[in-house]
């Protein structure tokens, strides 16, 4: 079985919410280790890092479906909408750990850093891009919706990403590698988007639909 | 020959714990009885007028959480790395402006010296701080003793370049070596000291051991570790951060709640220790230390020259 055939295999026996359940922990596990010692001298930057680093990694993730298929023939489009509702509850964590742990809920001081300084209005325009995406991820506003709008809707996710990604870059100082890293790929996955599978596909048979809408599991 | 049994050491060949706790043990039980003398690991410092009386940050904190590039920029990489630093032996090169410039030995710089135990606010431009119980001497003292010549108007700083051992070096994070300076008044303003330990003890190397800069009024990345040169000048040095951000990191540097970094506000700080729920403090001017320094600047504009 290629290894393709064999993601499919176990994708098929793997139920999604699986991926509700596996997301859930680390948060838990980081306020609890927060609280008790575990995270070092600076718990709350610790806390605010780690949920921000695995939101990004969360959206790229998600981004990684469609290419997934259309170019490897790997089928996880029914992990999309888990992923990406816990890619969107992760920003809204890592939100909530920067106003509260961090600013300490100086509300002045928090809503003048939302518009003076640009690092985080960036992260702020992300977490607003992703509301409807994430109010709409069920299957009543899909029927509603209708498949074309939804899916344009859905597109917000490509601004939201890149945003999420220069908001990692504009936040650290001097010039580490890792939030260009992850810039990178949030470049690539977007520009795949451009690409026509033909292209790439080098005659896998799989894939060559446009990607239906998110699967209703 | 040295270096050939020195090529051939191995993991195996490193001291066990153990076995150095229990040595430990036995100098602090014969420092107890009297009998070691000099052989323990703390130092002799005198109490200073100058200390806070704020509660310093746990030996762990303080130790476990820096910023020292020179090791990667992760704040728990100096902690994982410093250890392979060689701090003995150690010269400061002291030129320039100088009357008596030459190569000085650590322990003739602290020949003579009186240590003093001074416990200051430790504010990052991060927006972090601590309260760090140093142990060191002014820098005025020294540049007295090598003699500053009138002309000299900037002290600048460089802290060692050794890329096999120091594993930031190997990546172009900064431009090393790692530059500091200050104007001469306050280079020889009593709170500016030389630090060569914290806690009572000798400094650990993740923190600049074994000899490093403490300017309590500046943002922290002033205060440059492991120093290897001094040099007295007439022209404002450059700075490794100025250099690196000009708009985001002034030459003074001084905290200023007033003065926001472009990036983020300067206004508040949160203080490392107060675990999850402590929120944030109002910065002081001049980190609290405004009684003292705020002089030095008068006429001055901060908001220009930040």
């Amino acid at each position: 079985m290629s290894l393709a055939g064999a993601v499919n295999h176990v994708a098929r026996r793997v139920p999604a919410w699986t991926i509700y359940v596996a997301g859930t922990t680390p948060p838990v596990w980081l306020l609890w280790a927060g609280a008790s010692g575990g995270l070092g001298a600076d718990p709350v930057k610790a806390i605010e890092r780690t949920l921000g680093l695995w939101a990004l990694k969360l959206i790229v993730a998600g981004l990684c479906i469609t290419p997934l298929r259309r170019f490897a023939g790997v089928n996880l489009v029914k992990y999309r909408r888990a992923v990406g509702l816990l890619a969107f509850s992760y920003v809204v964590l890592h939100f909530l750990a920067w106003l509260v742990l961090d600013m300490g809920m100086l509300w002045a001081q928090a809503l003048g850093d939302i518009v003076k300084r640009p690092y985080v209005t960036v992260g702020m325009v992300a977490l607003v891009l992703l509301i409807p995406l994430a109010a709409t991820s069920n299957d009543w506003s899909l029927r509603a919706l209708g498949t074309a709008r939804w899916r344009w809707l859905h597109r917000l996710v490509y601004p939201a990403a890149l945003l999420g990604a220069i908001h990692f870059v504009w936040l650290v100082k001097a010039w580490p590698l890792e939030p260009f890293v992850y810039l990178g790929i949030v470049i690539v996955l977007l520009a795949l988007r451009a690409v026509s599978p033909g292209v790439l596909r080098a005659g896998n048979e799989k894939g060559a639909n446009p990607p239906p809408p998110l699967a209703s599991s | 020959m040295a270096r050939r049994i020195m090529r051939d050491l191995k993991w195996c060949d490193v001291t066990p714990k153990a076995d150095f706790l229990t040595r430990r043990q036995l100098l602090a039980g014969a420092a107890a009885l009297g009998l070691a003398g000099p052989a323990t690991a703390k130092l002799s410092y005198v109490q200073s007028k100058f200390s806070t009386d704020e509660k310093p940050n746990a030996f762990e904190d303080i130790t476990t959480y820096n910023n020292f590039y020179e090791f990667g920029t992760d704040k728990g990489d100096p902690a994982a790395h410093a250890s392979a630093l060689t701090i003995d032996p150690w010269s400061v090169k002291i030129d320039g402006m100088v009357e008596k410039p030459g190569d000085y030995d650590l322990a003739d710089i602290l020949a003579g010296v009186t240590l003093e135990e001074r416990i200051y606010r430790f504010r990052c431009v991060e927006a972090w701080s601590m309260v760090v119980p140093w142990i060191g001497f002014p820098l005025g003292d020294l540049l007295a003793r090598v003699g500053v010549q009138p002309s000299a108007k900037y002290v600048a700083f460089e802290t060692i370049v050794r890329p096999e051992e120091m594993p930031g070096q190997r990546r172009g994070i900064l431009e090393w070596p790692y530059r500091e300076g200050l104007r001469m008044d306050e280079a020889m303003h009593p709170l500016t000291i030389l630090a060569t330990g914290l806690y009572g003890e000798a400094m650990p190397k993740q923190n600049g051991a074994p000899i490093r800069l403490v300017v309590p009024w500046k943002y922290g990345f002033k205060s440059i570790k492991s120093v290897v040169r001094i040099t007295l000048t007439d022209s404002q040095p450059k700075t490794t951060w100025n250099m690196l951000q000009p708009r985001e990191y002034g030459f003074y540097s001084n905290v200023n709640p007033e003065v926001d970094h472009p990036r983020w506000s300067q206004a508040t700080e949160r203080r490392i220790g107060e675990g999850l729920f402590g929120g944030r403090h109002p910065t002081l001017k001049f980190n609290g230390y405004g009684d003292l320094v705020a002089s030095l600047y008068a006429g001055q504009d901060l908001a220009k020259d930040y």
